[in-house]
């Protein structure tokens, strides 16, 4: 019973909070409708449910998100560093493989499951005309997440600093831009951005803490932080690299075609050329 | 019954957000480290709060918010002026990042750890208020990266030129910054781009694309989640030279 009372106390706490952080877009939305385009707020009902909708889904998310995302993520880190650190008090980036792979799967699994990566792989297969499949440019989203998250963690068992992995992979998505087809770079660039999803986000977060935190030497303030950002960046890196491996092989097998097709007609006239 | 059918939907979904996360969590807990997961049903009772909220929370936006964000920025997109178009852009960016969930609970997480480890006050009110001045830095920043980006729609720049400068001013900036924010800056960026923003921003983007001659909205609708995505890290960085 008292439980149950804790958590309404939690819950109305909460949303109370919450009202500020959803009130301003709702303000700016009304205020352009009615003062500025002088049109009629439409379905009034709606938007009032709406909102309280808004409002409870908020409070019940941010009290989730402090009941089971963030202790999973810290958790997890915890129990993996515990299985990890059997060998001294030196650091070795080698006895963390099981953190690694804990790390890519997450990232992988999160990002394959994320809807808005859905959209954007259906759009850029109109956009590249089938060249670049959606399932292509999925599974090409996924693992840059997975290879950056698990990145991100060697970086904090190493306790390297965050920005020369960061800034090394700006100098190769420039160098990538470069060399990259028109059309693909915005939706690359945009791939980086909508593969963190609400629930990945906080469950990643808090391993990069946790690892932190529980590794020895590091600290949470100067190497906890830093995953979300190898998962955004990598993912650009991957897309352009998924479609220039695409341009590549349609070029290489029409160049082959055609050289092959040269080659024989050069070879018929030979061998027509012979007998005369 | 709409709404009953609607939200059962959208349980669905945050369902499926979730799972993989639960599913390879429950691997490495079963076949890997083989150990009991402790506070279960606390953290059994959360997830389901996480569900629920999600559910909720997309649905609430789908039926009231999205709705006039959509038509407003189609009215936008086809008439009126340049000026009240930005200035709709700067706010529809802020106030989208300030109800960002992923943001509130990133710039708590930060709060937390600034103060554990010394660098703020290890009181209540120093926490909230580091915590509140990080979102207003991330929102003000996400407002001015949906202007530039309306602006880049508008006049046909290249993205590419615009987010190497970017890349290159955060290169800069990490030399002068505190090694203690740029952690925190480089996150805001991918933290920034989620439930609310996402949607809210694309309609506006292949909105205007459509509406402006010459324009292609496969092409230039695009760009704006990057522009918002790159600019917190400046704005973060920048925040935290200055504090």
């Amino acid at each position: 019973m008292s439980a149950l009372l804790d958590f309404a106390a939690d819950f109305l706490g909460t949303v109370a909070t919450t009202v500020f952080d959803v009130l301003p877009i709702l303000a700016i939305l009304v205020v352009f409708q009615v003062v500025v385009l002088r049109r009629r707020v439409q379905n009034l009902r709606g938007i009032v449910v709406g909102f309280l909708c808004v409002l409870l889904g908020l409070a019940l998310f941010l009290i989730g998100l402090e009941r089971a995302l963030f202790p999973i993520g810290e958790t997890m880190a915890r129990q993996l560093t515990e299985a990890a650190a059997t060998s001294g008090a030196a650091v070795d980036w080698r006895d963390y493989t099981l953190v690694y792979a804990f790390a890519a799967a997450i990232g992988f699994a999160a990002t394959l499951a994320a809807p808005p990566l859905l959209a954007v792989a259906l759009k850029a297969q109109k956009v590249s005309g089938g060249a670049i499949s959606a399932w292509g440019l999925r599974i090409a989203v996924a693992v840059g997440v997975a290879v950056g998250v698990s990145l991100g963690c060697f970086r904090i068992v190493t306790g390297t600093p965050l920005p020369w992995y960061i800034v090394a992979a700006y100098v190769v998505v420039i160098v990538q831009t470069f060399r990259a087809s028109r059309t693909i770079i915005p939706l690359a660039y945009d791939s980086g951005g909508v593969t963190t999803s609400t629930v990945t986000v906080p469950v990643v977060a808090a391993l990069g803490l946790g690892l932190a935190a529980n590794v020895p030497g590091r600290s949470p303030l100067i190497d906890g932080f830093g995953l979300i950002a190898f998962a955004s960046v990598f993912p650009i890196m991957s897309v352009l690299g998924y479609a220039a491996v695409v341009s590549l092989i349609g070029r290489l097998g029409k160049g082959g075609n055609a050289a092959g097709t040269a080659g024989s007609n050069d070879q018929t006239k030979g061998t027509e050329l012979n007998p005369s | 019954m709409a709404i009953a059918l609607a939200i059962g939907k959208r349980l669905r979904d945050a369902l499926r957000d979730l799972a993989p996360i639960v599913l390879v969590i429950a691997f490495f807990q079963a076949v890997v480290l083989q150990q009991p997961f402790p506070n279960l049903g606390n953290v059994l009772v959360g997830l389901v709060c996480v569900v629920v909220g999600l559910a909720l929370f997309i649905q609430g936006l789908e039926s009231g918010l999205f709705p006039i964000g959509e038509s407003i920025a189609e009215a936008f997109a086809h008439k009126g002026s340049a000026t009240l178009l930005l200035a709709f852009a700067l706010c529809l960016g802020f106030g989208a990042t300030v109800a960002e969930p992923a943001l509130i609970a990133i710039a708590a997480e930060a709060a937390e750890v600034a103060a554990e480890a010394g660098a703020i006050a290890n009181s209540d009110e120093a926490r909230t208020s580091y915590a509140f001045n990080l979102r207003m830095v991330v929102a003000t920043s996400v407002g001015f990266a949906i202007v530039l980006g309306v602006l880049r729609i508008l006049k046909g720049w290249p993205i590419h030129r615009l987010i190497i400068t970017g890349y290159v001013l955060v290169t800069i900036l990490t030399v002068f910054a505190p090694d203690e924010i740029v952690g925190v800056a480089y996150d805001a960026g991918g933290v920034t781009t989620s439930t609310i923003t996402v949607p809210l921003v694309t309609a506006l983007g292949v909105g205007l694309a459509t509406s402006i001659k010459g324009r292609d909205p496969m092409l230039d609708g695009f760009g704006l989640i990057a522009f918002a995505c790159g600019m917190p890290v400046i704005f973060v960085l920048a925040y935290g030279m200055v504090m």
